[in-house]
């Protein structure tokens, strides 16, 4: 699903974010990605994001070279990558449901199918009697419920998430664990980025650790 | 390599097959519509604002409109004498009836001259008396003071400025004639000042319109700004520039719409408080003169304008400020 061959990440004024990273996570695969805070987590999600472009090396997404895809083809690409952000990045002058139908409707579906979808969602999330709620009235929790529900509502084959428990108490951050692992096992694949140590020990997922712009341990063999 | 925890194949077909992206023309402009509709909503959500700007816009049009206006008038006025122009040819005291009539067959023959007309004194008494009212006191004179008079017109192709005038001078050389008038001379000049208002007109419109550009513009390039984050999070859901583009365009063309209404609005309340005067100074000239307001082709050019500068200006705007506006 994501495959880096040789990836490095070198920012104007000359910091290297990335240091050749390679590695390849299979399709319908769940892994966390950690490592101290300026490790490059980031660089690496918006590597993949296609919000920075690598300076040297190759990505592929779903089989596609994305290295020097033309600036055109990144909105389609992004659609089949539901994004899940440690602050929600939720609407606030819109309601519950067209946050979540938001993805929908950039993808151009048409009105019936988006009601459809988005009461999918928010159904499977519990979020159902909140479809008219603006998203500050609801709690830390729900509105990274939210969050997951306008990532999951396109149906993606990859779910990247930026801290996505960043800001939860730790019951509620093994409940969001948990809903990631129920979309891997429909087949979706999951990259998670945190530092939350004891929540990725808890949880037997595979994990790779950045270490200054680098992976730690045998390269293309983190399992 | 990372692998599969489990083999979770079964949900996967069906999201291989993702439906077939709708952007049927229908649908398309379904989307038109509704986000057309939002950007109204946007602006109605917000009055007092989104007022504003229209009045600025609507009055920035209204100036030129109105002028455009005014000038459209005095050329009506003026074109009504514009078709007739004439040389009223006034002959001297003592030519007999005859030699009045040669002249006048001999005039009729010169291929410069479409026709001539004959106004004997006792017709020229006649209908002064009726039109001025003076027709006592202009009996009690013992003779007719008035000469005969020739109204030549000349032919279509005579009748220029220099043309005409060089026909007037040789009438004028000869010997029955005391003075060869040309009628058209102030209307000429007349027509040349509407001329010179014209351009002035067009260069304030050009002006203006450049005014708007920039109030539309500016209005677009805030709401952008107040919806960068908006922006950014529509971005990294896979919106292409065209559907980030799409609202603001479509404010910037409410706003230009609604600058034209709202000039239209002026212009006509302008005409119609103006209307009144102008029909009591029209009938002490005897004219049946009346303010022309907004044809039908002029109030869809100046909608029609409003829209395009709407546009043009969002168009401005968002060029300019979206492609900056990038996830990171």
């Amino acid at each position: 699903m994501i495959r880096f061959a040789n990836v490095s990440k070198r920012y104007p004024g000359g910091f290297e974010a990335l240091g050749n990273v390679s590695f390849h996570m299979e399709k319908g695969a769940m892994a966390f990605l950690t490592g101290h805070s300026g490790a490059g987590k980031s660089t690496l999600l918006k590597l993949i994001a296609l919000i920075e472009r690598a300076s040297r090396g190759q990505i592929f997404l779903d089989g596609e070279n994305v290295s020097d895809v033309h600036r055109r083809r990144i909105p389609y690409i992004r659609r089949k990558i539901g994004f899940i952000f440690q602050d929600h990045h939720l609407l606030h002058d819109r309601t519950v449901y067209d946050n979540v139908a938001l993805p929908l409707v950039i993808s151009g579906y048409r009105h019936q199918d988006i009601g459809r979808r988005v009461r999918a969602a928010l159904d499977k999330l519990g979020l159902l009697s909140k479809e008219r709620l603006y998203p500050v009235t609801l709690s830390g929790g729900e509105q990274q419920r939210v969050g997951i529900a306008r990532a999951v509502v396109n149906k993606p084959t990859l779910l990247l998430a930026d801290e996505p428990t960043g800001n939860l108490d730790p019951d509620l951050s093994r409940e969001i664990m948990q809903l990631f692992g129920l979309f891997n096992e429909v087949g979706v694949s999951v990259l998670i980025a945190t530092h939350d140590v004891d929540l990725i020990r808890s949880m037997d997922y595979p994990v790779l650790t950045l270490e200054h712009g680098h992976l730690a341990g045998a390269r293309e063999e983190v399992a | 390599m990372i692998g599969r925890r489990r083999k979770p194949r079964g949900g996967a077909n069906r999201r291989q097959a993702p439906p077939a992206r709708l952007l049927h023309p229908r649908v398309y402009l379904l989307r038109h519509v509704q986000v057309a509709l939002d950007s109204l909503g946007r602006l109605y959500r917000n009055p007092l604002p989104s007022l504003m700007t229209a009045a600025v816009i609507g009055i920035a049009l209204a100036l030129p409109t109105s002028l455009y206006l005014l000038l459209d008038n005095l050329h009506r006025l003026s074109g009504s004498w514009d078709g007739q122009a004439s040389i009223s040819v006034f002959l001297k005291d003592r030519v007999p009836a005859a030699q009045r009539d040669r002249l006048a067959a001999q005039l009729r023959d010169w291929q410069e001259i479409a026709s001539v007309r004959v106004i004997t004194p006792e017709q020229a008494l006649q209908e002064y008396s009726a039109r001025s009212g003076l027709g006592d006191a202009l009996g009690a004179l013992d003779k007719n003071p008035l000469p005969a008079v020739l109204v030549v017109v000349p032919r279509a192709s005579q009748r220029g400025a220099d043309p005409a005038a060089a026909l007037q001078q040789k009438i004028n050389a000869l010997p029955a004639v005391d003075l060869a008038e040309l009628d058209l001379a102030w209307v000429q000049r007349l027509n040349a000042m509407l001329e010179i208002a014209r351009r002035g007109i067009l260069l304030f419109s050009a002006l203006l319109a450049l005014a708007v550009l920039l109030v539309i513009g500016n209005t677009i390039r805030l709401e952008i700004q107040n919806r960068r984050d908006e922006i950014v999070v529509t971005k990294l859901l896979g919106a292409t520039n065209p559907f980030v583009r799409r609202p603001f365009l479509y404010s910037g063309v409410w706003y230009g719409l609604l600058g034209a209404l709202l000039a239209w609005l002026l212009v006509a309340g302008g005409f119609m408080l103006l209307a009144g005067p102008v029909a009591t100074l029209a009938g002490l000239y005897q004219s049946d003169f009346m303010l022309h307001t907004l044809p039908v082709v002029t109030l869809a050019v100046l909608l029609g304008s409003g829209i395009l500068l709407g546009l043009l200006g969002s168009w401005l705007a968002v060029g300019r400020h979206l492609s900056a506006i990038e996830p990171g």
